[in-house]
């Protein structure tokens, strides 16, 4: 009698039996990235009430808040699979890492300019010094570090290595950084001026929030599905397989 | 249902132009990043097709 | 392992009392950043007190910067680095030999300047001896963090500009806490706080920064 194999996640440990996976979900995450964003942005707009003292300008907080959420999010996840590509020296974990930079440095991004746009009727400027939009500022760079020391390095190994070590980095530091932009931030314009004086969150906002905050999970996981076979595809090209596969759609 | 009328939703209370603009380029980021994969996956089968036929050519010659 | 982090130290320091020029370079261009922020903001004396932390303390921050050029590069263009690599010794202990020496030759010489530039901007006396501790405490963290950004980007083409790039979000808490602690004995609040925070800083970066630049150098040398 054969023994059967049991299954293990780890067949899918490798780029080769990643990549066909990674196809496969990718259109139902972006399906449910779509269906989530659409319910998020229903409730935003037609559900949620005008608050009293913002007016309608508060409606920014459904994509501000997510955003910093996913920026945040991401660049644990960053750092994560880094470390393990690093500590267990597999290739596709820092291949995920990779891919993960560019979506979190937009959701960053993205945090940075509605934080801006909400700023300016609410506090008069376009830029407030606040804690959290600091913060986000200096996550900014430090994806735009990781990134760039990876395309700075021509040899994808040490790439990915060089990566880890400065995102695992990044990882300690980033509760440094939130702790010492917060106090420095209360020490100078006092609690008044901080984005967490939001309008006191009705059920409705927060709801919204975390449905807007999952379709962006949702987004940010297709678009990184994506991203990695690309980075798949270029790094593994010397492979047989991969020549079917640019053989099949040439 | 918040607004009575479509210049209601749009204007926002006049804050349109914040509101709109944050919302406006969310989509756009977001846009442009997917139209961007599309793109480097694209232009990567080009490019890996190109390779593979000049490597398939240098072999031939060789051989 | 202590003979090796005193003959590294000494080679060190050796070599960058040799080419001094490099190591006053540093100290000059700390001291023409600060005096371009007067030129840049008018020579009002109540302005000046208010930003002089802030601008003592970045000029600090880039002198410091740039002058990593020197800590590994040098030796990884003439084979020293790689025979400290195959050495018996920790690669930890090297490393740290390697920033003491760094900060003894380009963080020191900024702690004893500053207080004279520090007259430059009116600061009371009191100020003046903050700055100083807060420089004492902070520069060794500077040269810490310094150092995995500079094993990071060894022999990396662009080098120079991209351990800016990745070291100085890192220093943003010390610039913070070093400032803070000057503009806090400026307006009358203790430094305490400040300077113990550095403080903590520092025995975090002496456990993890040597370590962190070790592994950085490895993944660079192989």
């Amino acid at each position: 009698m054969t023994k059967s194999r049991r299954f293990s996640w780890f067949v899918f440990s490798s780029p080769q039996t990643f990549y066909p996976l990674a196809g496969t979900l990718q259109p139902w995450f972006a399906v449910l990235a779509a269906l989530l964003c659409a319910a998020g942005l229903y409730i935003s707009f037609f559900v949620a009430p005008t608050d009293a003292q913002q007016g309608e300008s508060y409606r920014i907080i459904f994509i501000h808040v997510p955003a910093a959420w996913m920026s945040m999010f991401l660049y644990l996840v960053m750092g994560f699979w880094s470390g393990v590509g690093l500590v267990l020296n597999t290739r596709l974990s820092s291949m995920v890492a990779t891919a993960l930079a560019p979506t979190g440095a937009l959701f960053t991004f993205i945090a940075l300019w509605t934080g801006a746009l909400w700023g300016k009727p609410t506090w008069g400027t376009w830029w407030v010094w606040d804690a959290r939009l600091t913060s986000e500022l200096i996550l900014l760079f430090l994806y735009i570090g990781f990134m760039a020391l990876q395309a700075a390095i021509d040899d994808p190994r040490r790439a990915d290595k060089a990566g880890a070590v400065l995102a695992l980095v990044g990882v300690i530091n980033i509760p440094i950084i939130y702790f010492s932009v917060q106090w420095w931030s209360t020490l100078h314009q006092g609690a008044s001026v901080s984005m967490k004086s939001a309008p006191t969150m009705a059920a409705t906002m927060l709801v919204g929030m975390l449905v807007m905050a999952l379709g962006f999970w949702m987004y940010s996981i297709a678009a990184v599905l994506a991203r990695v076979r690309c980075v798949i595809l270029e790094r593994e090209r010397h492979t047989e397989w991969v020549m079917e596969e640019v053989g099949l759609h040439a | 249902m918040n607004w009575q009328s479509w210049s209601q939703f749009l204007e926002m209370g006049g804050y349109g132009l914040y509101v709109w603009g944050s919302y406006a380029v969310t989509l756009v980021v977001l846009v442009a990043e997917m139209a961007e994969l599309v793109m480097r996956r694209r232009g990567l089968f080009e490019r890996l097709a190109k390779f593979y036929a000049a490597r398939r050519r240098n072999d031939e010659t060789e051989a | 392992m202590i003979r090796a982090l005193g003959w590294v130290l000494r080679r060190d320091l050796l070599l960058a009392f040799r080419r001094r020029g490099d190591v006053v370079n540093a100290l000059v261009f700390f001291v023409i950043v600060v005096s371009l922020f007067p030129l840049g903001v008018g020579p009002e004396a109540s302005q000046l007190r208010n930003m002089a932390p802030g601008v003592l303390w970045v000029a600090a921050l880039l002198a410091c910067m740039l002058s990593l050029a020197r800590l590994f590069a040098p030796d990884h263009q003439d084979g020293t680095l790689e025979q400290m690599l195959l050495a018996g010794e920790p690669l930890v202990v090297l490393v740290m030999g390697k920033v003491i020496s760094h900060w003894l030759v380009s963080g020191l010489p900024l702690v004893l300047m500053a207080p004279l530039l520090g007259l430059q901007f009116d600061l009371p006396g009191d100020a003046l001896a903050v700055l100083c501790a807060s420089l004492l405490i902070g520069t060794p963290i500077l040269s810490l963090v310094g150092a995995v950004g500079a094993a990071l980007t060894l022999g990396v083409r662009g080098s120079g500009v991209l351990v800016a790039l990745l070291v100085l979000p890192l220093y943003v808490p010390v610039l913070i806490f070093g400032a803070g602690s000057v503009g806090a004995t400026a307006a009358g609040t203790g430094a305490e706080a400040h300077l113990l925070l550095l403080g903590g800083f520092l025995a975090l970066a002496l456990v993890l920064a040597p370590w962190a630049s070790a592994a950085a150098l490895r993944i660079a040398m192989e």
